[in-house]
């Protein structure tokens, strides 16, 4: 992590750890749904950004995750944050279930693929297999959570909670970028071929990636579901997948302070112009056109991949002129 | 029986309505390689249109129902074609040669451009045509068939009979074929690639705006954002028959519209739009090349 990114870093959590004191309920609220597509944001990067793989159906995951939270908090009583890792596993189980056969597909193919489960998932969660689901109404009474005993229920508290996933988020996922594993998932994305003739394993990192995506997705479902305490299929329509793919790409797709600066943005632009609420797709969708020419790479896009050695990377930099994988000539 | 054949008859008549948008997909992908997201908004635009051309000009009381609706389908259709072409323009003409996910995003940046434009301009309401066609019902073979869904399978069928006789007999179409199979030989031979582009970028849409019309005076209803379910639908449909195949849209829309009708009728209503998604990943997954079709997945 660079020197730049680590201030960034901790000026923000300074500034959202103080943010209680400045801003009421309201804004308190957006903040925390800013967290909670930062979440998907980053859950998403992995599959998109990282591992290569059009996933156009995000929001299935998220509401495997958020359903599997709010089933076993109504019928087994379990509390929320303990049911957390199971929705994760839960929705990374589904995901790699979902992605085995189709992995292997061409980016376009798979995208139309991932909308189809998305589109699946909600048409099964309104018909309410074995009266699971509540259909249409969805599931409602879900058990505010608590942690060491202090019972989370005001959006100041949420905060906390939501915000500090998001930092042990962002933590875990810049230490996977630099681990053999982010290294493979980058090489893959590069060139696929050439990452499999130095023998990784692309099918199978790829299914991973994609897991570990949906997994993280999971989760911030099960922190929805105990934000809300109500949750219905509503709320995971194709426009929420539209909407996470929209953040990734407009912020800089594999790039982790780019993704949390695209999710920030989408969520807080809308808020800052609620006049114009009903014209904030239509902008959305001129500017993805509009970013697609002029920027591609997203507003932080990633840079390449830095070495220790001074002299090796100053050499590389004079031999290939390239702008190297933001894809900017 | 009879109920079977009904809905064998009914599915058809939606299915090639899935046919004629399958068109505007297949044909783009064909040249381009690029799944056109906006396609199915085209399609509503189509069906908007003839709402809004239908209601201002009164064709049908000036020259009759027939000719009046053929001219108002001319209007439509042009229309559509337009925009099909400012599109291409727009949103993927200054993508040629970037990575397949920048057209991507733009393709599905257009189409929420394009919907959300059109709920600015018609409010977010259902929006009803009025009764044009006759709501009669003719017996074949003891069977109850309403002529507007003959109507609707004998103007889809025609139309995709003269795309494919434009396709396969004349200089154009002989060309468009060359640049899909390939566009730097096509360009060798002298065939201008970027007109080829343009023409599938007006046929398409000008079929999908079609279609839009048909949907609109079929089921009397739309709504601004119907585009993306039949936009689905009818891309399963192109994969279904193998996509950039002409032929092979035209089987997998029917096919698509019979399996949908007769899985509504016999499993679930309820289920009906996840039918499509069903075949779509079925088809994917065991024959990803469709029916007629080119091979789609990578051997990576």
């Amino acid at each position: 992590m660079s020197r730049r990114l680590a201030i960034g870093y901790g000026v923000a959590a300074a500034l959202l750890a103080a943010s209680p004191l400045a801003l009421d309920a309201y804004w308190l609220d957006v903040l925390n749904n800013v967290a909670l597509y930062v979440l998907l944001a980053l859950s998403l990067n992995v599959i998109l950004g990282d591992a290569g793989l059009f996933n156009m159906g995000q929001a299935a995951f998220y509401a495997v995750g958020a359903y599997t939270a709010a089933i076993l908090s109504t019928r087994l009583q379990l509390p929320v944050l303990w049911a957390l890792p199971v929705a994760g596993l839960v929705a990374a189980v589904f995901a790699a279930l979902v992605a085995r056969p189709v992995v292997h597909l061409r980016g376009d193919y798979l995208l139309i693929v991932t909308i189809g489960v998305g589109e699946i998932v909600r048409i099964v969660l309104v018909n309410d297999p074995w009266g699971l689901t509540g259909g249409a109404n969805g599931i409602f009474g879900i058990a505010r959570p608590s942690l060491f005993g202090l019972r989370i229920r005001r959006p100041q508290e949420f905060l906390y909670l939501l915000w500090g996933f998001v930092a042990l988020t962002v933590f875990l996922f810049h230490r996977l970028e630099q681990s053999r594993f982010g290294r493979a998932l980058v090489f893959l994305r590069e060139d696929a071929v050439a990452a499999e003739g130095s023998g990784i394993a692309t099918a199978r990192y790829r299914l991973y990636a994609f897991a570990l995506g949906a997994g993280w997705a999971g989760m911030a479902g099960a922190l929805y579901a105990a934000k809300m305490t109500i949750i219905s299929p509503e709320s995971f329509s194709f426009w929420e997948s539209v909407l996470v793919f929209l953040m990734v790409i407009l912020g800089g797709s594999g790039s982790i302070p780019g993704v949390i600066v695209g999710a920030a943005l989408v969520v807080v632009l809308p808020e800052l112009f609620r006049g114009l609420a009903s014209a904030r797709l239509l902008v959305f969708g001129l500017l993805m056109m509009v970013m697609m020419v002029v920027r591609p790479q997203g507003i932080l896009p990633v840079r390449a991949r830095r070495f220790r050695e001074r002299r090796a990377a100053a050499a590389a930099a004079a031999a290939t002129p390239a702008g190297g994988p933001g894809g900017r000539a | 029986m009879q109920q079977l054949l009904e809905q064998l008859v009914n599915g058809l008549a939606v299915g090639s309505i899935y046919a004629l948008i399958a068109l505007g997909y297949t044909m783009v992908y064909g040249v381009l390689r690029l799944i056109n997201f906006a396609h199915g908004d085209l399609f509503t635009y189509g069906a908007y249109l003839g709402l809004t051309l239908l209601g201002s000009f009164a064709l049908q009381d000036r020259l009759g129902p027939v000719a009046g609706l053929a001219v108002l389908a001319v209007m439509v259709m042009g229309l559509v074609a337009l925009l099909g072409a400012l599109l291409e323009r727009a949103a993927y003409r200054p993508l040629r040669g970037s990575p397949r996910l920048s057209a991507v995003v733009s393709a599905l940046g257009a189409s929420i451009f394009l919907q959300n434009a059109l709920m600015l301009i018609y409010g977010a309401r259902y929006q009803v045509y009025p009764d044009v066609l006759p709501q009669t019902a003719v017996e074949v073979l003891g069977l109850h068939i309403p002529v507007v869904r003959l109507a609707v399978l004998g103007v889809s069928v025609a139309m995709m009979a003269l795309l494919f006789l434009f396709v396969q007999k004349t200089r154009v179409g002989t060309a468009v074929r060359a640049a899909a199979i390939d566009q730097d030989a096509a360009r060798l031979m002298g065939i201008d690639v970027e007109k080829v582009v343009l023409l599938v970028f007006v046929i398409g849409p000008a079929l999908g705006g079609a279609a839009g019309l048909l949907v609109g005076l079929y089921y009397g209803q739309i709504s601004f954002t119907m585009g993306w379910v039949y936009g689905m639908k009818a891309f399963t449909a192109a994969i279904l028959g193998g996509i950039g195949n002409i032929p092979g849209a035209m089987v997998g829309g029917l096919l698509l519209g019979v399996v949908e009708a007769l899985g509504s009728a016999y499993l679930s209503h309820s289920w009906k739009d996840g039918i499509a998604f069903f075949v779509l990943i079925l088809v994917l997954i065991v024959r990803p090349s469709g029916l007629l079709g080119e091979r789609v997945a990578e051997k990576v």
